[in-house]
């Protein structure tokens, strides 16, 4: 199985380091019985641009939301590194699949929100609104409402909520799946921008192979129900995330690698 | 400007359009009054069992004082009944969102209330409340519940996600009980208040009718008693004089208060709705 391609590596159990926040033997089991999650355990480096990657279904969502502390997991547990008591949620940046955005507040008021429920007026936040606004491109719609934006840029006012608070640890539930072609790159390469500029640490989902491929350090393979961890791959050395990498040879070669794990990932026993 | 020519075009025509949604219906009722005059008088009906058009707008006009007395005493009926039934169903559905054991305890009780054909209710209320108030919770009653239940349903609708987000943002989860309840309401007032504003204007607009009709039964089961002069109480009244014309000049401004009633209740929606929410934004598709 080891494919030994220059920035291709598959990784038996691989962990970085430091390590920022550690699932260990996390399972998710619903109260209606689906168990959506099976002993995934994974480190999450500080710094590293990681995906999950896996077919519908398959647990991703619930992970995130599980690292996030939205839910509880039933078997495992999640461990913080610098584990003081200290509220690691407001470390965390959610993005999700949909923008997510409140309707009936403009743009502004939408990425103010979680500046608002830390106990900010909107005068107070204003300096923070703007900046997060500039970071996506969208300062010159503070004032519009979601109805007015297109879908990508309801996604970047999303992106802007996410980072509001400055988050270490950037969570995005497929956050460009809904997107066309074109503006799902743009959105690749302006994340890519972002992460380097702020240098958080983001935990991508996704079930596009290209898009794992073209932003990720590592990309975590997942199987289908009960969903699990069963490749690894890191991806370094790959110079530029561009427009060159997109179409060189290096790329085509790591996303037809990843495919074929990702295809062979219902036969492979678990990590 | 690209856009400056089609936008332009755009409005204009969307002007013509609203010209012809108003003109259409006005010149169909005419036809109908108009027809309606012309069978009267071409088949001789007499007035006490079809009154002509012209024949109902002199009563009208005739009988103004009476029937303005009459129409303002209903109005007042419908809107008073109107504003306790959004009071008592916002309340209520407000705390049925912040209370589950509230919600399952009080919510099947409302429902009976619902079910229960307010005609039938309205001769009791009547004789156990003074005529006024019984006409008054008679509207009351039926405006309630689409009021409550548009605002459950509204205050319900937030995303979940959004909520999640409030929870992710929200204050540290502290695990006492109010605690709870205060970040609760939080939610209630950031998220569950404007996410539960388009379904509760529906709840407006329906109860708004309702009120009305429940004003109009209560007031035609107290008229059969005697006292009363609301719009309702004229027209038995004038059915049990046969005074046909002015049974249909009262039935006429019911029919226009109704109308205005809907009409105000529409600009107040659009009002609180057009900055934002699909339904009165007016976006071009
Ligand atoms: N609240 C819930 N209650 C019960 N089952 C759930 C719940 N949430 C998710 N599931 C189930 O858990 C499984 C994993 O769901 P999850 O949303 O995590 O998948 P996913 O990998 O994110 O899928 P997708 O790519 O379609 O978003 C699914 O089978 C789903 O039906
Ligand atoms: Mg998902």
């Amino acid at each position: 199985m080891a494919a030994s391609h220059a920035g291709l590596q598959i990784v038996t159990p691989f962990t970085p380091s430091p390590i920022l926040v550690a699932l260990d033997s996390v399972g998710k089991t619903f109260a209606n019985g689906v168990t959506a999650l099976a002993n995934v355990s994974i480190g999450i480096a500080s710094g590293e641009f990681l995906s999950l990657l896996g077919p519908s279904g398959c647990g991703k969502s619930t992970a995130l939301r599980i690292i996030a502390g939205l839910i509880e997991p039933t078997a495992g547990r999640v461990t913080w590194a610098d584990s003081t008591d200290a509220d690691h949620r407001s470390q965390i940046g959610f993005v999700f699949q949909e923008p997510t955005l409140m309707p009936w507040a403009t743009v502004a008021e939408n990425v103010w929100l979680p500046l608002r429920l830390r106990g900010l007026t909107k005068r107070d936040a204003r300096d923070r609104i703007a900046e997060s606004l500039a970071l996506v491109g969208m300062s010159d719609f503070a004032r519009a409402y979601p109805h007015e934006l297109s879908g990508g840029m309801k996604m970047r006012v999303s992106i802007a909520r996410a980072l509001t608070l400055r988050p270490r640890l950037l969570l995005m539930d497929e956050p460009f799946a809904a997107l066309d072609e074109l503006t799902r790159f743009r959105l690749n390469d302006d994340l890519q921008k972002l992460r380097r500029q702020l240098g958080c640490t983001v935990v991508f989902v996704t079930h596009s192979v290209f898009e794992s491929v073209y932003l990720s350090d590592r990309i975590a393979v997942m199987s289908a129900r009960p969903g699990c961890i069963v490749a690894e791959v890191r991806i370094e050395e790959t110079g530029d995330r561009d427009v060159n990498f997109r179409t060189s040879a290096l790329y085509a070669q790591l996303c037809r690698d990843v495919s074929r794990l990702l295809a062979g990932s219902d036969a492979m026993e678990p990590l | 400007m690209m856009s400056a020519q089609p936008s332009k075009l755009a409005s204009s025509r969307s002007r013509g359009q609203t010209v012809l949604r108003i003109a259409m219906p006005l010149g169909i009722l005419l036809l109908a009054i108009a027809g309606w005059e012309a069978y009267v008088q071409i088949a001789a009906v007499p007035p006490y069992i079809l009154p002509a058009p012209v024949l109902v707008a002199r009563t009208m006009m005739a009988d103004w004082p009476l029937l303005w007395a009459s129409l303002l005493v209903t109005l007042e009926t419908t809107i008073l009944g109107l504003c306790l039934a959004v009071i008592g169903g916002v309340a209520l559905a407000i705390l049925f969102s912040l209370s589950r054991v509230v919600e399952y305890s009080l919510y099947p009780l409302a429902v009976v209330l619902q079910v229960t054909p307010v005609i039938a209710i309205a001769p009791l209320l009547l004789i156990y409340l003074p005529q006024d108030v019984a006409v008054l919770a008679c509207a009351w009653i039926v405006a309630f519940f689409p009021v409550l239940s548009n605002t459950m349903l509204g205050l319900q609708s937030v995303d979940r996600n959004l909520l999640g987000l409030f929870e992710l943002y929200g204050t540290t989860p502290a695990p006492g009980a109010f605690a709870q309840l205060r970040s609760r309401a939080r939610a209630l007032w950031i998220l569950r208040r404007p996410a539960a504003l388009p379904a509760f204007m529906a709840g407006l607009r329906i109860a708004t009718g309702l009120s009305l009709i429940g004003a109009v039964v209560a007031e035609m089961a107290a008229g059969s008693a005697g006292a009363g002069s609301g719009l309702a109480y004229r027209m038995i009244e004038s059915q049990y004089r046969l005074n046909i014309p002015r049974l249909f000049a009262a039935l006429v401004l019911l029919a226009i208060v109704g109308v205005i009633l809907f009409l105000v209740m529409a600009a107040i929606s659009h009002l609180a709705l057009r900055r934002w929410h699909e339904s009165e934004s007016g976006r071009e598709r």
